[in-house]
């Protein structure tokens, strides 16, 4: 039982990261800094519980406004760089991010045991969960509230201009300015939104594994975050559910059976899913189909 | 209403525009013609904000444009299109509307949500009004991709007009197209007049360009080689022997 809860906490949270890779893909920019605002979330929101003993609420919201003001930041200068430029750009902040959590010591004396962060040795005992005596299944629950309040919200705001925009930017930046677009709030915004989804994922994270450890936000969890959007397509957030569920589920945990075959199945898989549905698993052609199936009408100004 | 004033564009070596003078007056339909790499689009590009200018000054309504990015051009009034078509093209033909829809003064008095959810009713109007004129009303739904070649050309020249310009700027809008549609779109343009926007056109299809224009420049390496009516153009022995002298098209 536990075992499956864990998947379904693990889908839940990469699907916030992947929403978050989402919210900037949909205007051009491929980030490999999800990873860095992830640890940062992370770090930052049980350092709230654990040192600063705040509740889980306000912790997870610090964190959201620490990783997003961080966003924000990096947003300016990754306006100068795009494409290639802006991957490796943003893969050295995610690694800047790693190295400062590496180097990261704040070790504070409670109850006779030293707690917080512990540089080489990670971050270990974030056990805010198990302290307030939290069982498994609720801990899932209030996961999975953030990760449907953040899915319905960014699934709404698409269908206000506020998608139209976002999308506008990302089609060609040219043609969005000469509409009278603003592209450099429109990306420094997507990039902030990026961050404070990034960084909920991050704080969820650090508190249902207890333990954080500076080898999870690698270039390998950024490349993860920038997979399950292009892979589910970018129609609408269920793509990205999808794919986490595609990856996580199926590809990571269903084929372990295989032993280190896995690894090879697993890249052969998203090769083969790429070349079937370059759009992306939940492409429109796909959602029609469904509809059909299903009888729903189509409505509204929506494709 | 708008004054180019001794404009130059080099790109490395090469004198794309060489001082460069050229007054549109409002309500003024100016056609601007010159054979292939004559500076014609680098001349829109550059007062519209895409490129800077290497030296001196495009004046839009009094003010200096200079330093201005495009869409802050836009909001002053400066609007236009592109020579190879550049929609939205994941967007719906609505969408494509909405986005440029959204930032003119008489629809900013409305409510912002509204605005935003696109359920503001002077905004719905306006955007039927921008499909009619662009005879896209039963394409709303379309995305703007699966769109054909001429219907493109029609949204984008609505995308432009969405924003409601002063000074419209159209970059070979008949490029590609038929007699009829040619017709069509000269029947668009001077709606436009109508409606109080000045247009400078840059155009191969002297069709169009004879039929619609007020007053014509003619460009040849960057330079103005002559400028009047479209009849004195016709009749210019510089100009023929710059561009019309080698043309089958007239």
């Amino acid at each position: 039982m536990d075992y499956y809860l864990n998947l379904i906490n693990t889908i839940g949270i990469h699907t916030l990261l992947g929403l978050s890779a989402y919210l900037l893909i949909l205007t051009g920019q491929v980030s490999m800094a999800q990873a860095g605002f992830f640890g940062i979330g992370a770090y930052t929101a049980a350092i709230f519980t654990v040192i600063f003993e705040w509740n889980i609420l306000s912790a997870i919201g610090a964190a959201m406004l620490v990783s997003g003001g961080v966003a924000f930041l990096v947003g300016f200068p990754a306006l100068r760089v795009r494409g290639l430029m802006l991957v490796v750009a943003t893969v050295a902040f995610s690694e800047f991010a790693r190295m400062f959590f590496y180097n990261l010591k704040w070790r504070v004396v409670r109850d006779g045991a030293e707690i917080g962060p512990d540089g080489t040795m990670g971050f270990a005992e974030i056990r805010y969960f198990n302290d307030n005596g939290w069982l498994n299944w609720e801990v899932t629950i209030f996961l999975w509230i953030f990760v449907a309040v953040v899915m319905a919200l960014i699934w709404w705001a698409d269908k206000t201009r506020i998608g139209a925009v976002l999308r506008a930017v990302g089609e060609d930046e040219l043609a969005a300015d000469s509409t009278g677009i603003n592209v450099t709030v429109v990306k420094v915004a997507a990039m902030t939104a990026g961050g404070v989804v990034a960084g909920l994922a991050g704080s969820l994270y650090a508190h249902q594994v207890t333990d954080l450890d500076h080898h999870t936000f690698t270039v390998l969890l950024a490349t993860f975050a920038i997979a399950y959007p292009i892979l589910g397509g970018l129609s609408n957030v269920f793509g990205t559910l999808i794919a986490v569920v595609f990856i996580q589920g199926l590809l990571i945990e269903g084929l372990r059976f295989l032993g280190d075959w896995r690894m090879l199945l697993f890249g052969a898989l998203i090769i083969v899913a790429m070349n079937i549905k370059p759009l992306g698993l939940f492409d429109n052609q796909t959602i029609r189909v469904l509809r059909n199936a299903l009888g729903v009408k189509r409505q509204g100004n929506s494709v | 209403m708008l004054e180019i004033n001794a404009l130059s564009k080099n790109f490395g070596g090469i004198k794309a525009v060489e001082n460069l003078d050229l007054q549109v007056q409002s309500g003024e339909i100016v056609g601007l013609i010159g054979p292939n790499g004559s500076g014609k689009s680098t001349l829109v590009n550059v007062v519209c904000g895409v490129l800077k200018p290497t030296s001196g000054d495009v004046i839009f309504e009094g003010r200096s444009m200079a330093g201005q990015a495009p869409s802050t051009r836009l909001r002053h009034g400066i609007a236009r299109t592109f020579q190879n078509i550049r929609l939205f093209g994941g967007l719906t033909v609505w969408q494509n509307l909405w986005v440029a829809r959204n930032s003119p003064k008489d629809i900013r008095s409305q409510s912002i949500v509204r605005r935003w959810l696109g359920s503001s009713a002077v905004l719905k109007r306006e955007i039927e009004t921008m499909l009619e004129f662009s005879n896209l009303a039963d394409k709303a739904d379309v995305l703007a991709s699966n769109l054909a070649f001429g219907e493109q050309r029609r949204l984008e020249l609505a995308r432009a007009v969405a924003a409601k310009p002063r000074l419209l700027l159209l970059d070979e809008p008949a490029a590609g197209m038929n007699q009829t549609e040619v017709a069509e779109l000269e029947q668009r343009i001077r709606r436009l007049r109508e409606q109080g926007i000045t247009i400078l056109l840059v155009e191969h299809v002297m069709q169009l360009v004879m039929g619609v224009t007020d007053r014509i420049a003619v460009l040849n390496f960057g330079s103005k080689i002559a400028e009047g009516t479209p009849n004195d153009i016709q009749e210019n022995t510089a100009v023929q022997e710059a561009y019309l002298g080698h043309s089958d098209e007239v």
